[in-house]
C-alpha cells in the first residue's frame, strides 16, 4: 500500500479525510518511475464536486490507457487542511502516488467557474510553485488549463504556461508525443512552448502581446514570436461513437455530489439561446450513437455498482433517440434496483411517462427554465418556449398528480423593462390557477410553485457579449420588482419566490470578460486569505473590492460599459467556430426582438458546419 | 435467505467511515452480482445490516453484515466474487448461510476484542513487566471500576469491572501493546481506549489517543444457555455448490 503524504495525527484532526488518501474504486496504479509522463490533473474545488466532474473522468480514462503516461488527481485542500499545510510546509499532493504535484511533468486545471481563480492560485501556492509563469524553474510542472473558463482565459493567463482551446480528446496525444521528444532532445521549457503553440487548439500566453487605447480596450494582440499562429482554433471531437470514454470510471467512499454513473449523450445544443456560453461554444451539436450508449450503460453500472444511472447533455429532450433509450434502461435496470435519474426534460407526455414511472409525483417535482418572464423578452433570449407550452405541460402534469412547480429566471437581462420583471411573478400566478382549476376533490391541496432567479452575466462568444451589466443596487432593485409582484398576485400564498446574492454576479461579470490586467487583484485577492470563493461561507466580497482598488482597477470598465461593435475583445484571438458576424447578426435580431430558428429547423450559417459533421450533416450523408 | 460476511478492514481503508463501508459493501453486491433482496417500497434498499460501527482510525481483522439474499453461489465463489472487486484494504474472508430464523448480527453482538498497540514514534511510559503489574493493581485487585463516561448531552458513571471482560499486557517485539475485550453493543458500548484512558489516569499518565492503533480482532454474541462468547462467523454454515 503506498504511505500517505498526510500523517495519522493530521487525518484524524481535519473533516472527511477521505478527501485525501485516494485508493477509490477504479483508481489506476502504476509505477510513477517507470512512466515517461506524469500528468496532475486538477479540478480546483473540493474532492466532492471534482470528484463528480465528467470531464476529468474521461482524460483520466484516455490518459492512462497510454503506457507511457500516469494521470493522477488532486482536488483543492479544504479550508481545514490548507492551514495545516501552509503552518507545516507541506506540499501539495496528488491522491494516488501520494507525492507532491511539484514532481509532475504536468499539472492539468480544469476551470468550470469563474469564482474558482483563488482556488487556483491556492492549488500553485500549496504545490510550492511559483503563482505566475514566468517565475517558474525549468523543473517545475507544465502548468496547463482547460475547461469552458479558457474560451476567455485572459484574467488568468499569466498563471499558466499554456491552455487548451476545446475538447482534450483531440490534441493531447501530439502535446504528449511533443513532450517525450523535448525531453529526450533536452531541449528547454521555452522551446517547448513554442513548439507546442504549433499543435491545434494550444495557445501559449507567453507568446503574445497586448497593447491597449488610452480609454482602456485593446489596440492588438499579436504573437511575439514568428510561427506563432494569430488565431488558436478550437479542437473538438466529430465521431463520439469511437471516441474514448471511461468503461470503469472512478467511485469514491464518500458522497460526490454525482453519485451515480454518467451517460454523455451528446455535446452541443441546436436551440441558440443568446445568453448560453455552453450552447454557442460546444457546436456544433453532435449526438453519440445509442447502440454505444446502451452498452456503456451496462459496462459503467456493472464496473462501479452504482444504483443510479443519469444522462447528460445541455438538452437532452433534442437527442433523437431519447424515447428508445429511457425506455431501455427502465426495461434494462429498473428491476435491479437501479433508479433512473432524468435531466431535466421538456415537460410533454412523453417525459411525464416516463417520470411517472421512475420518480415518487408527489416528492419530485416540475422544472421549467422559462429565463424569462414575458414573450417579449423570451424573444430577445431566443428561448423557444412559449406561455402556452408551458401551462399546457403544467396542465398535463396537475392532472397527472404533481403539486410541485420550479421555475428559473434569469434578472438583468437585456432590454429588460419592469413590465418584464413582473411578467415572472404573473406567469407564475398563472401556473396556479392552471393547479385550481382542478376540481377540489380530484387535487391534493395546495400547489408549491417556486420561482428562483439569478442575474445574468454576458460570455464571451455568445449574442449578448457586447451587452452591459449593472452595479449591485440595480440588480436587487430587480429582485425587489419581482417579489413586490408575487406579492400582489392572487395566488400568492402559492408561489415562493428566491432570489441570488448581486455581488458575486459583478465579480463573475468582471472576471467573465476580463483581460491580462486583471491578474495581479486576483493574486492580491488570495495573498488576503481568499479561497473557496464559490462558497458562500468562505466568499468575502470586502477582499474582491479592497484588491481592485489596491491594484487600480475600474470594475466599471468590464462590467457596465455596452461594447461597441468594433471593439477588440480579449478573447478575440480563439477561433471556436462560430463566426463573430454571427454573433453580430444575432445580437441585432435579439433587439429586434426576433428568434432565430433551431439547427434541425434551419441553418442559420453560424459557421459550426466547417467540423464536418453533427446537427450540420444530420440526413445529408 | 440469510448470509453473513466477514471481512478485514485495514491500511489507508482506517480512514473510511461507517456509513462510507455501507455504501461501498451496496455497490459492491451489485458489482459481484450478489443476488441480494430488496426491500418493498417506492425506493427499495438492500437488506443488509452491519454487526457493529468501527470507529475511523480503527483496523480491524473482524468485522460482520448480514445480508438477505434470494439465491446464493457456494460461500467460496461468493468469497471470490466478492474479493475481485474490492479496493486494497477490504478483504472478505467468509460468506456464511445463517438459519433462517437467525437474529442479525447487529442484534446479537455483545462483546469484541481488540489489540492497542503503540505507534512508532510516541514514547512506552512503562516497561512491560511495571505493566503487568500495574494492570493486576487497576484491573484485578479492586471490586469496582467506576468511571464517568461522558457524551455530547449527558454524564453516565460506568463500572469498568463489570463491562470488560479481558484486560491483558502483550509484547510484540519487546514493545507492550495491550488486548481488551469489551461490552459492545447498543445498551452498554464500552470503546476500547475509553479503558485505557481510565487505566492512564489510574497510573498519572495523560492518555494521548493519537499514540495508539487500535485493531479490532473479532466480534462476539453471547450464548445465553452456557453465557460463553462466540465469534460472530462461527454462528453461520457454508455454502456448498
Amino acid at each position: 500500500m503506498t504511505p500517505l503524504a498526510l500523517s495519522d495525527e493530521i487525518l484524524m484532526t481535519i473533516d472527511k479525510p477521505a478527501r485525501y488518501i485516494g485508493n477509490e474504486l477504479n483508481m489506476v496504479k502504476k509505477d510513477p518511475d517507470e512512466v515517461a509522463i506524469r500528468y496532475v490533473m486538477c479540478f480546483p474545488d473540493v474532492y466532492e464536486i471534482g470528484m463528480s466532474h465528467l470531464g476529468i473522468q474521461i482524460l483520466y480514462d484516455m490518459f492512462n490507457r497510454r503506457e507511457d503516461v500516469y494521470c493522477e488527481r488532486v482536488y483543492s485542500p479544504w479550508p481545514d487542511l490548507h492551514k495545516i499545510m501552509k503552518e507545516q510546509d507541506i506540499p501539495l499532493f496528488s491522491l494516488e502516488t501520494q507525492r507532491p504535484v511539484k514532481e509532475a511533468d504536468f499539472l492539468g486545471i480544469t476551470i468550470q467557474y469563474e469564482m474558482c481563480y483563488t482556488n487556483i492560485l491556492q492549488i500553485l501556492d500549496l504545490s510550492q510553485i511559483a503563482l505566475y509563469a514566468k517565475d517558474r524553474a525549468e523543473d517545475d510542472p507544465i502548468v496547463i488549463g482547460g475547461g469552458p473558463c479558457t474560451y476567455n482565459p485572459e484574467p488568468i493567463a499569466d498563471f499558466f504556461d499554456l491552455f487548451y482551446i476545446g475538447e482534450g480528446e483531440i490534441s493531447y496525444d501530439a502535446l504528449f508525443d511533443l513532450y517525450k521528444e523535448c525531453k529526450a532532445e533536452g531541449i528547454s521549457k521555452k522551446e517547448f512552448l513554442y513548439r507546442a503553440s504549433q499543435i491545434p487548439g494550444i495557445y501559449v500566453p507567453s507568446l503574445y502581446d497586448v497593447t491597449y487605447h488610452a480609454d482602456g480596450t485593446i489596440a492588438s494582440m499579436k504573437p511575439n514570436r514568428e510561427g506563432v499562429p494569430e488565431k488558436v482554433k478550437k479542437q473538438i471531437v466529430m465521431d463520439l461513437a469511437t471516441a474514448p470514454y471511461p468503461e470503469k470510471p472512478l467511485v469514491p467512499f464518500i458522497k460526490a455530489t454525482q453519485d451515480r454513473v454518467v451517460l454523455e449523450i451528446q455535446r452541443g445544443c441546436i436551440r441558440g439561446c443568446r445568453f448560453c456560453q455552453a450552447g454557442m461554444i460546444y457546436r456544433p451539436n453532435r449526438e453519440k450513437d445509442i447502440e454505444v450508449l446502451k452498452d456503456y450503460a451496462y459496462k459503467m453500472l456493472k464496473s462501479t455498482g452504482h444504483e443510479e444511472i443519469s444522462l447528460s447533455s445541455l438538452s437532452s429532450s433534442d437527442y433523437s433517440h431519447l424515447e428508445e433509450l429511457v425506455n431501455f434502461l427502465i426495461d434494462n435496470f429498473k428491476d435491479k434496483g437501479v433508479n433512473i435519474s432524468l435531466p431535466s426534460l421538456r415537460i410533454d407526455a412523453f417525459s411525464l411517462d416516463v417520470m411517472s414511472k421512475v420518480q415518487d409525483i408527489r416528492k419530485s417535482s416540475l422544472t421549467f427554465a422559462p429565463e424569462a418572464g414575458s414573450q417579449r423578452l423570451r424573444n430577445v433570449i431566443n428561448k423557444g418556449l412559449t406561455e402556452d407550452v408551458i401551462l399546457e405541460g403544467a396542465g398535463m402534469a396537475f392532472e397527472g398528480g404533481w403539486q410541485k412547480v420550479k421555475l428559473y429566471f434569469m434578472l438583468g437581462l437585456p432590454t429588460e423593462t419592469e413590465e418584464d420583471m413582473r411578467a415572472i411573478a404573473e406567469l407564475a400566478n398563472k401556473i396556479a390557477v392552471r393547479y385550481y382549476e382542478i376540481p377540489k376533490d380530484q387535487r391534493n391541496g395546495k400547489c408549491q410553485i417556486t420561482i428562483s432567479t439569478s442575474f445574468f452575466v454576458p460570455k464571451p462568444f455568445t449574442p449578448f457579449q457586447w451587452a452591459r451589466m449593472y452595479d449591485k443596487d440595480s440588480y436587487l432593485a430587480r429582485a425587489k420588482v419581482v417579489n413586490d409582484a408575487v406579492k400582489e398576485q392572487l395566488n400568492r400564498k402559492s408561489i415562493k419566490y428566491n432570489w441570488h446574492e448581486a455581488d458575486v454576479t459583478v465579480l463573475e461579470g468582471i472576471l467573465a470578460r476580463g483581460d491580462r490586467r486583471l491578474a495581479p487583484a486576483l493574486v492580491r485577492i488570495y495573498e488576503k486569505g481568499g479561497i473557496f470563493d464559490a462558497w458562500t461561507e468562505f466568499f468575502d466580497n470586502s477582499r474582491w473590492i479592497e484588491a481592485f482598488a489596491e491594484c487600480g482597477i475600474d470594475t466599471d470598465f468590464y462590467t457596465m460599459r455596452e461594447r461597441p461593435l468594433d471593439e477588440i475583445f480579449p478573447w478575440d484571438f480563439i477561433d471556436d467556430g462560430v463566426s463573430k458576424e454571427f454573433l453580430k447578426r444575432e445580437w441585432q435580431t435579439a433587439r429586434e426582438e426576433k428568434t432565430t430558428p433551431n439547427c434541425r429547423m434551419k441553418c442559420s450559417g453560424c459557421g459550426g458546419m466547417q467540423y464536418k459533421g453533427g446537427v450540420c450533416y444530420e440526413g445529408k450523408n | 435467505m440469510k448470509v453473513r460476511i466477514k471481512f478485514k478492514k485495514y491500511g489507508v481503508m482506517k480512514f473510511i467511515g461507517h456509513l462510507d463501508i455501507m455504501r461501498y459493501f451496496q455497490k459492491a453486491m451489485r458489482r459481484a452480482d450478489i443476488d441480494i433482496a430488496y426491500s418493498e417500497g417506492f425506493s427499495p434498499h438492500q437488506i443488509m445490516s452491519f454487526a457493529a460501527p468501527l470507529g475511523v482510525g480503527i483496523i480491524s481483522q473482524g468485522e460482520y453484515l448480514d445480508i438477505e439474499v434470494h439465491s446464493s453461489k457456494s460461500s467460496r465463489e461468493s468469497v471470490d466474487a466478492l474479493n475481485a472487486t474490492m479496493v486494497e484494504g477490504v478483504e472478505v474472508v467468509s460468506f456464511k448461510q445463517l438459519d433462517d430464523h437467525a437474529k442479525t448480527a447487529m442484534a446479537i453482538v455483545a462483546a469484541a476484542d481488540y489489540n492497542m498497540y503503540y505507534k512508532d514514534g510516541y514514547e512506552v511510559p512503562l516497561t512491560v513487566d511495571e505493566l503487568h503489574v500495574k494492570r493486576k493493581e487497576f484491573y484485578e485487585l479492586p471490586t469496582e471500576i467506576l468511571i464517568t463516561k461522558k457524551t455530547k448531552k449527558s454524564e453516565k458513571i460506568m463500572d469498568l469491572k463489570q463491562l470488560v471482560y479481558g484486560f491483558q499486557v502483550k509484547e510484540q517485539d519487546g514493545k507492550p501493546y495491550f488486548y481488551l475485550k469489551v461490552c459492545t453493543g447498543s445498551t452498554d458500548n464500552v470503546k476500547p481506549e475509553l479503558v485505557l484512558e481510565a487505566f492512564y489516569e489510574f497510573l498519572g499518565l495523560t492518555y494521548e489517543p493519537m499514540a495508539f492503533q487500535i485493531e479490532r480482532i473479532d466480534v462476539y454474541a453471547k450464548d445465553e444457555s452456557s453465557g460463553q462468547f462466540i465469534s460472530l462467523d462461527a454462528m453461520g454454515e457454508e455454502i456448498t455448490a
